[in-house]
């Protein structure tokens, strides 16, 4: 009986190397081909790790990939993702982690909602400021429910890319709705700042939430963010609340940090690894699940 | 000095909007774009503070819908081209399109002096739908000049129509003016402009020198009503370009008497430089700051220039209004190094 689960990775770009490093250390996971388009850094560094490569992406896959790969996550585009890999995945099988914000799947968040979307064939990372801030959000809508809920997400300008960059819009629009559909606020509203301070700063995440019920006493909304942020602390160590709860009438606020585990970026880079530490804890669940059902 | 033609840019309804905490009101913006369209000023920039979708908590919240106050403004505007601010991040095309709905002609698309390029998407979208759009560079004091005209230059390459160079915290001195306007405009094709803010007590004085440096746009409010010290006051701006020779469309009595009429009695405090907007301007810190760090202190009883110098000490950037709280959290603690 086998113990890991075979995956792979499309897109050897920062996020794809990233996550490479982060399956290596992986109990469940185990990465059996890095796809790209053409002989890349990201290809080569697999190749130098022992891992089998194609330059032919996602068809390369198909075609000469190990046929027990059972996961795959995308870190292209969304472009890429809507129009080939997710498509063709579906196609062939192969449960999708898609960490482009295309959202075919439904949104997931590990530490709020994995449970409800193991059985799904492809789900959706939202993005990294929603990583960051829908698990707070939720910890204060399950307890006092949410009318409101508002996250400023600071990232340095070295660790956004150009894919970021191009599409600020994307991440606006996607965390909102996630903020809504995941964290169960009602209305959600997103805002990103690049800082290019140098040394580069930490993520950092402020996160606003306006309850609906008032009468719920701040003790225990305290004691649910504190519980989720144990929770999240499971997969991604370097989160920390640099404010810690507080509130005024009915709006809570929290400042939240994310110092990455600097696997393949630097620690700097928390946006880039809480949503890959994101994507590993979903893939490892399910990971989990397929190991159990194929014992049976 | 050839009667260069000046093209003055009103934000009163965009950037006065931080003074009022985003309580214009319908009634309010139609006086006021009323007025500066019969005064002749050829751009009216109306959005919250901080932009196409600044309403928030993090901003403070408007009292009234920016789309409502574009709506009441445009049906006042003639000539100017009614104008909103977008800062990407914040706002997004979705917003665009709705504002040029309610009748939004041109876009000023602002991002910090370093980040040009997340302007790329927002630029070309509104060039698709038809607008007059500006590149609008944030906290130009941050960076050194090559940078901020490698910066200039990526908007102008997405089709800006012209560059705005803006002193978000009033710290530049006619010196670093002068650079940096002729250093953009020698390197790019298109126009120049310059957004001042009166923390220093430099506006009018940086403005002058931003004419005299090449300058052809140029931003100012009705009795400076803006962040911090506020900006430029556009009406004694009209009278200093004309005395000094230049080109400019604005009746200055008709500014003066809009002044008076529709703006003294809406304001909430002196537009002085106070103590707070001081601060903003000696330490480089974030016009739009000042009302927000006044919060903060009250509820952790602060000294406001603390907090300033802290954040200034960080590299704040313009938006991060939530790091406020959390230094003034860090100060009150003893977690500052």
């Amino acid at each position: 009986m086998p113990d890991r689960v075979k995956v792979a990775i499309i897109g050897p770009g920062n996020i794809g190397s990233d996550l490479m490093y982060k399956i290596f250390r992986s109990k469940h996971l185990e990465l059996a081909m890095m796809c790209g388009i053409v002989e890349s850094e990201g290809i080569k560094r697999a190749q130098s790790e022992g891992i089998p490569t194609t330059i032919e992406g996602v068809d390369g896959l198909i075609k000469d990939g190990d046929p027990d790969i059972k996961i795959v996550f995308d870190a292209t585009s969304a472009a890429a993702h809507l129009k080939f890999n997710g498509p063709k995945l579906k196609e062939n099988h192969k449960i999708a982690i898609d960490l482009t914000p295309a959202a075919i799947g439904p949104y997931c968040v590990p530490v709020v909602n994995l449970q409800e979307l193991e059985e799904a064939p492809n789900i959706n990372m939202v993005t990294c400021g929603g990583q960051a801030t829908i698990p707070i959000v939720y910890a204060v809508s399950r307890v006092a429910g949410a009318e409101y809920a508002e996250i400023i997400s600071c990232i340095s300008s070295k660790s956004a890319g150009p894919g970021t960059r191009a599409n600020m819009d994307e991440f606006t629009e996607t965390t909102a709705k996630a903020i809504e559909v995941v964290g169960g606020a009602d209305k959600g509203k997103a805002i990103i700042i690049l800082n290019p301070a140098e040394p580069p700063l930490m993520m950092t995440d402020t996160i606003h939430v306006k309850v609906k019920d008032k009468t719920v006493p701040f003790e225990t909304i305290k004691q649910s963010i504190e519980d989720m942020v144990k929770e999240l602390q499971q997969y991604v160590p370097g989160y920390v609340l640099r404010v810690p709860p507080t509130m005024e009438d009915d709006k809570v606020t929290v400042i939240a940090q994310v110092e990455g585990q600097a696997d393949f970026l630097p620690a700097y880079s928390g946006n880039l690894d809480i949503i890959n530490s994101a994507a590993i804890a979903a893939a490892e669940k399910i990971a989990e699940k397929l190991l159990k059902e194929g014992s049976n | 000095m050839d009667n260069i033609k000046i093209t003055m840019v009103d934000t009163t309804l965009r950037d006065g909007s931080h003074a009022v905490r985003h309580s214009y009101t319908e009634e309010q913006v139609a006086a006021i774009a009323g007025g500066l369209d019969k005064a002749g000023i050829d751009f009216i920039e109306l959005t919250h503070g901080d932009g196409l979708g600044g309403s928030s908590y993090n901003y403070g919240f408007s009292k009234v819908s920016e789309f409502d106050l574009l709506t009441a403004a445009s049906s006042k505007i003639e000539n100017a081209k009614l104008t909103v601010l977008l800062l990407p991040g914040i706002g997004t095309i979705a917003d665009l399109k709705q504002a040029q709905k309610c009748g939004a002609k041109a876009v000023r698309v602002a991002t910090h002096v370093t980040e040009a390029d997340v302007s790329a998407e927002h630029i070309y979208a509104a060039k698709d739908l038809g607008m007059f759009a500006v590149g609008f560079l944030m906290m130009t004091h941050m960076a050194p000049v090559e940078r901020i005209v490698e910066e200039a230059k990526k908007m102008e390459s997405y089709g800006a129509d012209y560059i705005n160079l803006a002193d978000s915290a009033g710290y530049l001195l006619p010196e670093g003016v002068k650079e940096r306007i002729e250093a953009v405009t020698q390197a790019v094709k298109i126009p120049v402009g310059f957004h001042a803010h009166n923390n220093l007590g430099m506006a009018i004085a940086n403005s002058l020198m931003a004419v005299q440096s090449g300058a052809t746009f140029i931003d100012g409010t009705l009795r400076g009503l803006g962040a911090g010290a506020g900006n430029a006051q556009i009406e004694v701006l009209a009278g200093v370009l004309k005395r000094s020779g230049y080109d400019v469309n604005a009746d200055f009595y008709k500014l003066m008497d809009i002044a008076q009429d529709s703006v003294d009695p809406i304001m909430l405090r002196p537009q002085t430089i106070d103590n707070g907007s001081l601060m903003l301007g000696y330490a480089g810190v974030y016009s739009s700051f000042l009302l927000h760090v006044y919060d903060a202190v009250k509820t952790y009883e602060l000294d406001p220039r603390d907090i300033m110098v802290e954040l200034g000490k960080r590299g704040m950037v313009g938006g991060q209004e939530d790091m406020i709280i959390d230094v003034a959290y860090q100060l009150k603690n003893g977690l500052v190094k």
